[in-house]
């Protein structure tokens, strides 16, 4: 037993600091993630959310340009990114891709320009790799409470529009009957999404961060029908999924005898991946109770 | 729009379509209490007139047919009594004053709701947002709340699927929980746009039913938007014909006459009665006037 125990989680697991944080910080970002998540499946937002991470691109390499933290420049870039898109039209169908399309293109070519500066410029090593694939295991914890701030406030937005921003998913045109102020609501959502984009992009890097926004969502609307245990299962999935990623990064510095470890965003996203893929599998849709031919004749 | 989807709706040669002449006159809108009046409402859009200077009036309790073709201006006009949409000209009353933007007295069924398979929604939580689904927060479940909706979801008889996801569900059994969803806030006017639009026959006939029993049961006045007038004649207290955006309002016999829907469409209509159904047909010598409408130059109302 404890063989297997030691095998599972190499020596010195639980003992190192970058792993503590690491935990911490996998933990708050799944979490926000899972519930965004959620959301923006339901609004068909998915896109959005992509080019919210190019922007968090922008964002990230540029403030590491200038010597700020990433996570500020992740999430900021976010924040400005959502006002615009807002501003183009997202909530409208046909101004959506079109919103999404140009902020998108802009971003990434700001990236572009900001990436090689840092490489070429600063002498900030390993910025690119950073800021594209990640940098859960080298962020310092000091940075732990930013990451806890920005995922009180991102969770924050989410209760605050819950029933209306549902509402709003099932008909813009029955909220706005109802009063709902749809472009208020919209756009706290954006910016909601912009901090959970940015605050994904720290933890497995911003190109990924629409696998962990995505992924964990998508296997937890296809296991429930209630939109509570959606978020609930999303969360589970989300921080499980980063965890295992985590201890199997760790554990792959053993794997080979040169030590050359697996990148710990590699695991995290193969991990959500096939999460998607087995809730697909006969006995996963069951679980979400699927309800038999016959009795939609009625009626 | 099809001859052949309307058939059967009521029995050949059965009683007159319109309910007995005396009730339908005792129930004018002036009578009953007045719970919306459209006064006068014009509406442009891009330059184009969509309604032009539309009056009618709904009582408590009335059943009111929106009868028009497609494009007749029918969803505008639901838009502006809703407040969704602003009137050019004229304006609206609900129970005798000015619309406020929060207004919780109208329940409203929109068009087209894409209810996808994939949202975790069930219908008796689809229902349950007609209740605080405009509140921001998370809201705590609480057991007045459920006793709210088990009764709603029994009152449209949608207690078998309540569990079941909404997306799941057949075209009818959407209609009834999204009728439970408008009705669940108690408004005192329930407004729905084309429900009757994709149902089959028997769904559309329990829908109409049902919608009945609301009117006459819990003193809900019903505004319906139809193209097809036809399965509606047998509940219709009042019928506001709409067509070229100008609409003449009444009892069903009042309206659906030949010089009445003439004036409204611009050019010569003949209203054929048969085997208890009302035909709205073009007269042959119409056609050079009917580029007018987009519509076919026959119309089955």
């Amino acid at each position: 037993m404890h063989r297997l125990l030691t095998w599972i989680f190499e020596p010195g697991f639980f003992a190192n600091q970058p792993v503590h944080v690491a935990i911490v910080i996998g933990a708050a970002v799944a979490v926000v993630s899972g519930v965004v998540g959620v959301f923006t499946i339901l609004r068909g937002q998915s896109f959005g959310g992509h080019a919210l991470t190019d922007v968090s691109t922008a964002g990230g390499s540029g403030a590491t340009l200038i010597g700020a933290s990433p996570l500020v420049g992740f999430v900021g870039a976010g924040v400005i990114g959502a006002v615009v898109m807002d501003a183009i039209g997202i909530r409208r169908v046909r101004g959506r891709d079109l919103a999404t399309g140009i902020v998108l293109g802009a971003s990434i070519g700001l990236a572009a320009l900001f990436l090689d500066l840092d490489a070429t410029t600063s002498n900030t090593t390993g910025a690119t790799q950073h800021i594209l694939f990640g940098s859960i295991f080298t962020t310092e914890s000091s940075t732990v409470p930013i990451v806890i701030a920005f995922s009180v406030v991102s969770l924050g937005i989410m209760a605050f529009i819950y029933r209306p921003l549902l509402l709003s998913s099932v008909s813009d045109d029955i909220a706005a009957a109802r009063g709902v102020p749809l472009r208020l609501v919209g756009l706290l959502f954006m910016l909601a999404l912009a901090v959970a984009v940015g605050l994904s992009a720290l933890a497995i890097g911003s190109i990924l961060s629409t696998a962990l926004l995505i992924g964990p969502a998508a296997t937890a609307l296809r296991l429930t029908r209630r939109l509570g245990w959606s978020l609930v299962v999303a969360c589970l999935i989300g921080v499980g999924g980063t965890w295992l990623g985590l201890l199997l990064a760790y554990d792959s510095y053993d794997w080979s005898s040169s030590h050359q470890g697996i990148p710990v965003s590699f695991f995290i996203v193969a991990v959500q991946f096939l999460a998607y893929l087995a809730s697909g599998l006969p006995f996963a849709r069951a679980a979400r109770g699927r309800r038999p031919l016959g009795i939609s004749a009625v009626g | 729009m099809t001859p052949a989807a309307d058939t059967g709706a009521t029995t050949p040669g059965a009683a007159t379509p319109d309910k007995a002449p005396g009730a339908a006159t005792a129930a004018t809108p002036d009578k009953a209490r007045e719970v919306l009046r459209v006064d006068g409402v014009s509406v442009s859009l891009s330059g184009r007139q969509i309604l032009d200077g539309v009056t009618f009036a709904v009582g408590a309790g009335e059943f009111t047919g929106l009868i028009g073709p497609n494009g007749a201006g029918k969803t505008t006009l639901l838009r502006v009594i809703l407040g969704l949409q602003r009137a050019s000209a004229g304006h609206v009353l609900l129970n005798g004053h000015p619309r406020t933007r929060h207004n919780h007295s109208i329940g409203y069924v929109p068009q087209k709701v894409l209810l996808d398979p994939d949202m975790p929604l069930r219908a008796r939580d689809l229902v349950a947002l007609g209740l605080d689904g405009h509140r921001f927060g998370i809201g705590l479940p609480s057991r007045q709340r459920n006793e709210k909706v088990d009764e709603m979801l029994h009152a449209v008889d949608a207690e078998s699927f309540a569990d079941a996801r909404v997306g799941n569900l057949s075209g009818g059994e959407q209609q009834r929980v999204l009728i439970a969803h408008a009705l669940i806030a108690r408004p005192q006017l329930l407004l729905l746009d084309e429900p009757l639009a994709n149902l089959d026959l028997r769904s559309s006939e329990e829908i109409i039913t049902l919608l009945d029993r609301i009117s006459n049961g819990a003193d809900i006045a019903v505004l319906l938007s139809a193209h097809e007038m036809n399965p509606l004649l047998p509940v219709m207290d009042h019928v506001v014909y709409v067509a070229e955006g100008r609409a003449a309002s009444g009892t069903t016999n009042e309206v659906i006459q030949a010089d009445v829907l003439s004036a409204l469409y611009g050019h010569h209509v003949d209203v054929i009665r048969v085997h208890g159904r009302v035909l709205v047909v073009a007269a042959p010598g119409s056609a050079d006037h009917a580029p007018l409408t987009v519509e076919p130059a026959v119309e089955t109302a």
